[in-house]
């Protein structure tokens, strides 16, 4: 355990650090103390740590940048074991006691790398190197990228299942805030005031912003007291304000139509382990009716070269580490700067107790305020002077500066070595428009500044402080506030018209915009002047990208991967702009921007799944009778959400040896079919049977009182949609049948025309579906069965034909009786209410003992119904047959309009040789074709062959002893008896063409 | 239960719906039981449909039912142990008593015969979970899109949505906060695990 | 996500909606009189404009009505919201082209003529 060497005085720089709670972490295997409050860059730097990494492409090393999300460099592997998380930022990762973390993107180590070989090898990796390197012959990047992407190694995935828990949420507000520093306080406590629902969200642990970090704030006055206590009664009154919802440590990362955001929260994130039913993070899905932008602005760091080594960082960072942590990025710090923020971050560093080795400003007449007060503090301005190098292996140790010329595009006169263990750059401020721009929001350049700001949006927001490039406290505040209450009013509220909270306006002198800044040599010669230190761009990249061509700001960023990556070019994309703007001689805004997309930091996969984890991923569906096939040890089957037995195997028996035992039983003695999920929709109305003449493609007015009858929709262009039964309860009542997975698609399409085409029907449509539970018995005995366990109806073939409905008490239950068949055997569907359901089924499965009654599941029901030439809508059609493929022209109406009707005589519909509905016969009985397998008349060595269709339905049939299939096939009608071919990848298998009806062809089953 | 052979699609979950009583699926609470939860076992449910314009329409089923059906979008009435909730502008779903659904069905019936209306029983279809507690509100936030806050949504108000991936028919029942969720049956499974994993944190007690 | 403005249940999140496709598409009243091109217009031509469309919603998870949207497909700014049967806003003309009430064939082509296969 080393002491915190670079720990300020407490006296002069206390921070929001607890110094009476330490805590001990551990970084690449050595130990270390920091302190409660710290995050693990701001303990490091206490330690006097900077190397924290190396570069993606020439592995050089790199140290921290930033303080906040923006950090490029200092990506860490956190924790360990099954917690660990790769590519955490260490300006964000708050400390806690045991903390664990490394390095990443090096091997062996940070500090011996063998992959900045490739960094005296750069050379050869210019600008889209790996796109000319690497993609030619195409097969050879199959090769390469497993290797370059191991070399590259942003970090490990955890092998095993997280241990944590992730939640989501909604939730609703009238203003949502995001960013909690001046700006957005001022507009919470505005739109708080109001009575307004007010959700505020800052990406940090606590609120306040750069009050709590920037120079601005220490010293500062708002409301004639330090800032920091306006702060602090600021979050108090929110706090206590139970329509305000504070969000700390939560990042807005991704702003959607009409105000759908999405938040993610890190719940506890900074703590070991969270506690019982904690969840680690959690994802809100907020919808507001106003939002306040107030997320500030992200410095630039200057594009000077070898503006990479560790040591080198954003000044108002380095100021933040001095104020907020209490820790000294270094005991000499140079500033280099192209405005005045900067200096403020000097005095505040200088005053603070730390080194100060000088001030160079890229403005010839730097004057102002602040550079006076630097003066006086006797600190060295070198003003229209600019670094030209830096000097160190593995931290910068000396800076190299040289006079600039007038227009900025070169060095003169000496050279100066400036000694330094820091330094602190600062290339102005980019406003933070991410969000806005994610939100459609419209950006404009503003060429004065450099920056791009936000213009105009359609979004229900407003936009205050930095990120609206609002740059003096007193300007941000009165933004915030003025937003804030415009967004009540908006909202519906009254705000009161009170005065803004107060602050002093500064005004600073204009920056010096150089996008890069010159140094002795030609540029790309000597050193580098990185753009993007997080996927090692530099401007010389830039240039030869768009020498080559790639000078639309789209492919420049893909061409050379600046601003990709896990910062997304927080820092240097404006730079890149900039520099192709020059390049290309055109304007930054008339170069725009490549687009901004969420999220505005990475978000874990945990946080968007949430608890859609494990059993609760998707609902499992179960009929009332589940209960019993679990007991009988059913396999099952996901139909849809449904769970369906598929067999019931007994001990020793597999699929098959169950299938043909059920199969057998339904056509020798009797079988029983959980066919509860069938979907069932219960139509009443004067006009009902006018809505199914209209629906289906048969006729339905004539239908009989308490009969049944099979119906085919199709869809308007002529293809089969669903199909079903349908029996009439009364003149103006019908209960409706669909296919299980049809079931709420069909209801939609019926409420669909009736809603929308022929609102002047009487028909009403409810689903019943789930009201009735239903068992199907099938085989010889079931008429026997029912007998037995008794119904109250007459069960004589002739009182209860096929096709008919009688109510009546079976087992004492009350139920409707269907006689319908999906076997071809003798066969009664059993409806009754669901909660009886268990019950129906225990009493036909006891009063079935003597007829050897065998529950069957989905596989055998298909066997059955493919034996007896009964298609599956979805699997022996599939959005392209028609009932007069299907050879069933029987079903379609000559006489009268139906939805599609129209449609079966297009030209292309009415085609004599479309695929048709046919039979195959294997020449060997034994072999079972694959569905989906393709069919061809002629057959060649090899493909291409001309495909004639494909088999869609094929079982081995127990009861015929031997295979069967149903295909669709080209002018299959024409075809029967003829063979055709089904070629496999190892064999051809030769099939014979038949009738697709394979058992009691006359249906003489059915009658039992 | 008066008919043993009846079972609501939560017997094997809610405790008020098990013949033991015994916890089921319920986890032990850490918190303070800031949720209550308990399946409404086998509450009859009509749904009624007619044209809510019709003055002999809602006259007579004012007759059968001795209340004003919830004309309003998206709200609720009744009287004594019947409900009817609101569920489009032709819509309705009556909630009576357990076993009260048939004699409610037919006095329905009588009284709009002749008229262009139906009344279907879907007691079985669905289910009904009634949440109740301090954090009732905040368990339902974490699956339901619908914004419940207390300015928007109250008593007698309710609303057709999601929770998670199962569709609701919510109807708040008082300021406590109690909240009706009625959720056709083959989802209730998945819906009851849900929110008991949702509010597993508050502390969950079985209700009744 | 969009909220749509659910003409009874208020503004409601998206996902609880069905999208229907473009609005003001009849039905012709006897489909047996139309040529195989004015079936076809009315059977697969749709409008596809830049700006405001007219379109059909049904609230799925919610009350289950259809009605109709008028909604710019750049801004996804919603216009207008109606049931069905009401007349849409007068207020601005939507991109939308053309209304199948007429079937007039919007497109010259003919399905009939396309290549074998081409329609299965």
């Amino acid at each position: 355990m080393s002491e915190q060497s670079h720990r300020l005085d407490a006296a002069a720089a206390p921070g929001r650090i607890d110094r009476g709670h330490p805590l001990r972490f551990v970084f690449n295997g050595r130990g270390y103390e920091g302190f409660a409050g710290d995050t693990l860059a701001s303990a490091l730097i206490a330690n006097g740590v900077h190397l924290v990494g190396r570069s993606f492409k020439y592995h050089r090393p790199r140290g921290i940048v930033g303080s906040g999300s923006e950090e490029p460099n200092a990506l860490v592997q956190l924790r360990t074991g099954e917690r660990t998380e790769p590519n955490v930022r260490a300006t964000q990762a708050e400390l806690f006691d045991g903390l664990i973390a490394s390095s990443q993107n090096c091997w062996p180590s940070v500090g011996f790398d063998l992959g900045a070989i490739n960094d005296m090898a750069s050379r050869i990796l210019p600008a889209g190197f790996y796109y000319k390197t690497f993609m030619w012959p195409p097969s050879a990047w199959m090769f390469y990228e497993g290797l370059i992407r191991r070399a590259a190694g942003l970090g490990r995935a955890p092998d095993d299942p997280d241990p944590d828990r992730y939640e989501k949420r909604f939730a609703h507000c009238d203003v949502l805030v995001v960013g909690a520093g001046p700006a957005g306080l001022a507009a919470a406590l505005a739109a708080a005031r109001a009575g307004a629902r007010v959700v505020l969200c800052d990406e940090q642990a606590e609120m306040g912003g750069q009050l709590l970090a920037h120079p601005r704030g220490v010293g500062a006055v708002i409301d004639g007291r330090p800032a920091l206590d306006w702060a602090s009664a600021a979050l108090g009154e929110l706090a206590s304000n139970k329509d305000v919802t504070l969000l700390p440590r939560t990042t807005c990362f991704g702003y959607y139509d009409h105000n759908a955001l999405a938040l993610a929260e890190r719940v506890a994130d900074h703590v070991a382990k969270p506690r019982q039913f904690q969840p680690r993070q959690r994802l809100w899905k907020l919808r507001a009716r106003r939002v306040v932008l107030a997320t500030g602005a992200i410095e630039r760091p200057l594009v000077f070269r070898d503006n990479d080594r560790p040591g080198i960082m954003l000044a108002g960072s380095a100021a933040a580490y001095g104020m907020r942590y209490g820790a000294a990025v270094g005991r000499r710090v140079l500033v280099f700067t192209n405005n005045d923020s900067a200096y403020r971050a000097a005095l505040a560093l200088f005053d603070a107790g730390v080194g100060i080795a000088g001030i160079v400003d890229l403005r010839p007449a730097a004057s102002g305020k602040p550079v006076e007060d630097a003066r006086a503090r006797g600190i060295e301005v070198l003003a229209g002077w600019a670094l030209t190098a830096t000097d160190g292996p593995s931290k910068v140790r000396a800076a190299l500066a040289m006079q600039l010329d007038e227009a900025g595009a070169g060095v003169q006169g000496p050279i100066r070595r400036i000694e330094c263990d820091a330094i602190a750059m600062s290339g102005g401020w980019n406003p933070a428009v991410h969000l806005y721009s994610q939100a459609r929001g419209k950006l404009r350049y503003d060429g004065a500044q450099g920056i791009f700001l936000p213009g105009r949006t359609e979004q229900a927001l407003a936009v205050a402080g930095s990120c609206n490039g609002a740059w003096s406290l007193g300007a941000c505040l009165a933004e915030g506030a003025a937003a804030g209450a415009a967004a009540a009013e908006a909202a519906g509220f009254t705000a009161a018209s009170a005065p803004a909270p107060a602050a002093a306006e500064e005004n600073d002198s204009p920056a010096r915009l150089l996008w890069v800044v010159p140094s002795d040599r030609p540029l790309g010669e000597g050193g580098k002047h990185f753009v993007d230190f997080q996927n090692d761009v530099t401007a010389a990249d830039i240039g030869l990208a768009v020498r080559e061509g790639y000078k639309s700001v789209e492919h420049l960023k893909r061409y050379t991967t600046s601003g990709m990556g896990t910062d997304q070019g927080k820092l240097g994309n404006v730079h890149a702009l900039g520099i192709l703007a020059e390049v290309t001689a055109a304007e930054p805004g008339a170069v725009g921007t490549t687009t901004f997309r969420p999220p505005y930091t990475p978000v874990g996969f945990g946080t968007l799944a949430g608890r859609d984890v494990g059993a609760l991923a998707d609902p499992v569906r179960t009929t009332a009778m589940h209960g019993w096939h679990v007991a009988a040890g059913a396999v099952f089957e996901d139909v849809g959400q449904w769970k369906r037995p598929h067999y019931y195997p007994r001990p020793g028996e597999s699929l098959h040896d169950a299938v043909n035992r059920e199969v057998k039983a339904a056509r020798t003695g009797v079988g029983i079919l959980d066919a509860s999920t069938l979907g069932k929709i219960d139509i009443q109305g004067p006009d009902a049977a006018e809505f199914l003449n209209r629906i289906y493609t048969n006729a339905w007015t004539k239908l009989e009182i308490g009969r049944a009858r099979y119906g085919f929709m199709c869809r308007e262009d002529g293809m089969v949609f669903d199909d079903g039964v349908t029996t009439r309860l009364a003149a103006g009542h019908f209960h409706m049948t669909t296919t299980t997975g049809g079931a709420a698609r069909v209801l939609s399409w019926l409420e669909e025309w009736a809603q929308t085409e022929w609102p002047e029907l009487r028909v009403y449509m409810t689903s019943v579906t789930e009201q009735w539970a239903v068992a199907a018995i099938a085989g010889p005995h079931a008429r026997a069965l029912l007998a037995k366990v008794g119904t109250g109806i007459d069960l004589d073939a002739k009182a209860f034909p096929f096709m008919a409905m009688r109510e009546g008490n079976v087992a004492g239950i009350p139920a409707r009786v269907f006689r319908i068949s999906f076997t071809g055997e003798l066969s009664y569907e059993i409806n009754v209410p669901a909660r009886y359901g268990m019950a129906l089924w225990q009493a036909l499965m006891a009063a079935g003992a003597e007829f050897g009654i065998t529950p069957y599941g989905t596989e055998a029901m298909h066997v059955l119904r493919a034996e007896k030439g009964f298609v599956i809508v979805g699997q022996d059609t599939d959005g392209t047959v028609t009932p007069i493929d299907l050879g069933m022209d029987w079903i379609v109406s000559k006489a009268k309009d139906f939805i599609g009707k129209r449609s079966l005589s297009r030209a292309d519909t009415a085609r004599g040789d479309r695929k048709q509905l046919v039979g195959l016969l294997t020449d060997d009985p034994r072999v079972v074709l694959p569905e989906g397998g393709q069919i061809v008349a002629e057959l060649k060595p090899e493909p291409p062959m001309a495909m004639l269709g494909h088999v869609t339905s094929s079982y081995f049939s127990a009861n015929l002893d031997r295979s069967i299939a149903l295909a669709l096939v080209r002018n299959g009608r024409q075809r029967i008896g003829a063979a055709l071919h089904v070629p496999l990848a190892d064999r051809n298998i030769r099939v014979k063409v038949v009738e697709p009806k394979f058992i009691d062809p006359e249906g003489r089953r059915q009658d039992g | 239960m008066a008919d043993p052979s009846a079972l609501s699609p939560l017997a094997g979950r809610s405790p008020s719906s098990r013949a033991d009583g015994a916890a089921g699926a319920l986890p032990p609470g850490v918190g303070q039981g800031g949720v209550v939860m308990a399946e409404r076992a086998l509450v009859g449910k009509l749904v009624l449909r007619g044209d809510a314009d019709d003055a002999g329409f809602r006259d007579a089923v004012r007759g059968a039912l001795g209340f004003d059906l919830p004309l309003a979008a998206n709200t609720a009435s009744g009287a004594e142990s019947t409900t009817a909730l609101w569920l489009g502008p032709n819509e309705w779903l009556v909630a009576t008593a357990p076993g009260a659904e048939t004699a409610a069905a037919v006095s329905l019936k009588v009284a709009l015969s002749g008229r262009h209306a139906s009344v279907t029983d879907v007691s079985d279809s669905r289910t009904v979970i009634r949440l109740s507690g301090a954090n009732a509100r905040d368990v339902l936030a974490k699956g339901c899109p619908i914004d419940l806050h207390p300015r928007v949504f109250g008593p007698g108000r309710v609303a057709q949505s999601l929770v998670a991936r199962a569709g609701v028919i919510l109807h708040q029942v008082d300021e406590s906060p109690t909240f009706d969720l009625y959720v056709v049956a083959s989802f209730a499974g998945y819906l009851w695990d849900w929110l008991v994993d949702a509010a597993a944190e508050f502390g969950v007690a079985a209700g009744r | 996500m969009l909220l749509i403005d659910c003409p009874w249940c208020g503004p409601r999140d998206e996902n609880e909606f069905q999208y229907g496709g473009e609005a003001h598409i009849a039905r012709p009243k006897d489909p047996a009189l139309l040529s195989d091109a004015q079936w076809a217009d009315y059977l697969f031509m749709r409008g596809n404009p830049k700006g405001r469309h007219r379109e059909r919603w049904m609230h799925r998870s919610g009350c289950r009505r259809w009605f109709n949207v008028e909604r710019d497909t750049v801004s996804h700014a919603i216009t207008a919201v109606y049931r069905m049967g009401e007349a849409p806003p007068a207020t601005a003309k939507p991109a939308a082209t053309g209304d199948a009430t007429s079937a007039e064939p919007r497109s010259s082509g003919d399905p009939g003529q396309w290549p074998a296969g081409g329609a299965e």
